[in-house]
């Protein structure tokens, strides 16, 4: 399938001197990895070649709080309102179709190019955002690049790469109630680490993966990067195409079944040939949990934080996490729960995190936010009521954008607090200085808050 | 861009594995919309204390480490987040090179765009530039080798046209807009399909 995709978009092949020129046919921009992409623009003197095949949106240094965004109040950090207006003007001056901060379809950009449909399967897709793999979901070729190269899509349309191997990984049997995309990715990173996907672009095969759901599926190839994936891809069927059809702007009419008719040629022939392959038994998986710093630094949650103190790398991990090596990782307090991310909210996330919520509380001392991936999610989720279930567990329920995640917008986690995330990196300070992050899923996220301590979800879902 | 060929330097050594982009230079130094002044935050997590203050500890604090263009570190360096801040912000500190077994794609790609060399060496090598912090080392592009200070050269990959690229001081857009013909006849091949 990556071959089909990659030599459809070779404008020019690549030779043992040269990269290839790969043409990219869409182009999604944000308000953090854009600027100085712009200002090299203006430099040069150059346009944007096809401003119709570029997307704006902003979300990583957005409030979330719907005072700043509807109601008036200024947004609290100037240097992001900076970087909001920024985007506004580059967007004007360059005729970029913006969606901006009150726009209803606004999101986290790896959630809205799916949910507009913008996404479609054997598309070349980039962003300057390492999760741009999240679209590959689809069955396009989806990778994050630098602001140097968003300069350069931004000039000619058109990349310089050279081609990446590719990695099979084969999920056998079926995931177990209870447990979830989130924690078979995490599997997977934990088997083959975090350096485990370098140079390679992942084809996520077998059963397990086509029983998931789209949102799932874009859970899986969200967190590629994680493994240090170029991307990953899933192979289109009934369900990719079902989740388009109700996309405002996938093809329509007689361009639907042209493109249908093309999207089915796309899944890897039987017998294609990878440079890797993994295999994996979900049947096998438990809820994961991370107990360290990076996403590969994983255990079951019934499992223990492994021991091994002569590896100095882990003993820094440990004690950054203030960890001991050997303990089980369930029972752990936590003080903040985050549901949210392009890992993990979307709606079928924010309905597993309510299905544990519902009729419980968050335990007392517990801050839980509750922050959409996007305007639309949140306005389906209200639809459901399940921003009351939110509401009346004592979670705060936000507008939408990267948030917690990242905490470039103000939502932090306090140093030395346990912050139990549905996101994508545990790395130190990813969400706040000296904030010990545990990702897991919105399950186990929406479990640990009404305990206050690291749960097993399946010992609610059965009560 | 300043063409490279060679680089003198001694080392300084973070003798860490993983070491993410957010590590490098954490998110909230990132609500900035120029490259400029970004070295003063480089590692601000490890390289500050909660209270702003340099932590003495810290390599990059050492008297010794002052002035050196050449970063040893563990592997997979550059993992995580694909912000070119990164090699901004080492490039502004004033590193021109960084050593280890292993780069992240996305920041090896955006560190070769700033005129910062990922230098690939193998485990041995690794392991004794980890365990020796400030040797001095000739990095030769042209001739892609690393010499150590008992003069033994171990030669390191690196892409061709990135090489190309630096040696001579291009930068790639120039290129890519050079293929203007070849990306027309790309958009006309496909608007007829
Ligand atoms: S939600 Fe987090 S990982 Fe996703 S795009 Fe935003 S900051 Fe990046």
């Amino acid at each position: 399938m990556f071959e089909k995709v990659w030599e459809a978009h070779e404008v020019v092949p690549e030779t043992p001197d040269t990269p290839a020129v790969l043409y990219i046919d869409l182009h999604l921009i944000h308000e953090v990895t854009s600027p100085q992409a712009f200002s090299l623009l203006r430099e040069r003197g150059l346009p944007v070649r096809r401003p119709d095949l570029t997307f704006a949106t902003m979300d990583h240094s957005t409030p979330t709080r719907t005072e700043q965004i509807f109601g008036g109040a200024p947004i609290a950090l100037e240097s992001a309102a900076k970087q909001i207006r920024e985007l506004e003007k580059n967007c004007r001056e360059f005729g970029i179709e913006l969606l901006d901060l009150r726009h209803d379809q606004r999101g986290i950009v790896h959630i809205i190019g799916p949910e507009l449909g913008l996404t479609q399967p054997g598309k070349t897709i980039v962003c300057g955002d390492s999760h741009t793999s999240t679209h590959g979901a689809f069955g396009a070729l989806a990778f994050g690049i630098g602001t140097t190269e968003v300069g350069h899509v931004f000039a000619t349309q058109c990349l310089l790469q050279r081609k990446p191997r590719t990695l099979a990984v084969n999920v056998a049997n079926r995931l177990r109630p209870g447990v979830t995309a989130k924690d078979l990715i995490l599997a997977i990173i934990g088997k083959i680490g975090v350096a485990g996907g370098t140079g390679h672009v992942i084809e996520y095969r077998g059963e397990a993966v086509r029983a998931l759901d789209m949102d799932g599926r874009m859970t899986i190839c969200n967190m590629s990067i994680e493994a240090g994936a170029r991307a990953g891809m899933i192979a289109p069927d009934e369900t990719t195409f079902a989740y388009l059809a109700a996309t405002p702007r996938a093809p329509k009419g007689g361009a639907w079944e042209a493109a249908l008719e093309r999207w089915k040629q796309l899944p890897s022939d039987p017998g294609a040939r990878f440079d890797r392959e993994v295999d994996i038994d979900a049947a096998t998986l438990e809820p994961m949990i991370t107990y360290g710093t990076n996403p590969g630094m994983v255990v079951p949650i019934t499992g223990s934080i492994p021991d091994r103190r002569d590896d100095p790398m882990f003993a820094k991990a440990l004690e950054y996490m203030g960890f001991e090596p050997g303990a089980p990782i369930k029972d752990r307090p936590i003080d903040v729960v985050f549901v949210g991310s392009c890992t993990n909210a979307r709606l079928s996330d924010l309905r597993a995190a309510a299905q544990v919520l519902r009729g419980r509380r968050i335990a007392r001392g517990v801050q839980m936010l509750v922050v959409p991936g996007s305007q639309q999610v949140k306005r389906q989720a209200e639809a459901e009521g399940l921003h009351r279930i939110f509401i009346e567990a004592g979670a705060e329920w936000r507008e939408s954008g990267c948030s917690m995640c990242i905490g470039m917008n103000g939502d932090t986690v306090e140093r030395g607090r346990y912050s139990l995330s549905t996101s994508n990196r545990n790395f130190e300070g990813r969400q706040g200085a000296g904030a010990r992050t545990l990702l897991a899923s919105p399950l186990t996220a929406a479990a640990s808050a009404v305990r206050g301590r690291i749960t097993d979800p399946r010992e609610l879902l059965d009560a | 861009m300043e063409p490279i060929r060679i680089i003198r330097s001694r080392t300084v050594v973070l003798p860490v594995d993983n070491i993410d982009t957010d590590q490098i230079i954490p998110a909230r130094f990132l609500r900035t919309t120029t490259k400029e002044g970004l070295g003063r935050q480089l590692f601000a997590d490890w390289r500050y204390d909660a209270q702003g203050q340099p932590n003495p500890d810290f390599v990059l604090n050492r008297p010794e480490a002052q002035g050196c263009a050449i970063l040893v570190a563990g592997r997979n360096f550059g993992c995580g987040s694909s912000r070119e801040h990164a090699p901004w912000a080492l490039v502004d500190y004033g590193l021109r090179a960084v050593i280890s077994t292993e780069f992240a794609d996305i920041f090896r790609n955006n560190a070769l765009k700033n005129g910062l060399l990922p230098v690939t060496v193998d485990e041995a090598t690794s392991a004794w530039l980890l365990a020796n912090p400030g040797v001095e080392l000739t990095i030769d592009l042209e001739r892609t080798t690393l010499a150590l200070p008992n003069g033994t050269e171990v030669r390191f990959p690196i892409e061709a046209f990135a090489r190309y690229c630096l040696l001579n001081g291009i930068d790639e857009l120039g290129f890519l807009l050079g293929r203007k013909t070849e990306i027309e006849a790309y958009e006309r091949r496909r608007s007829a399909a």
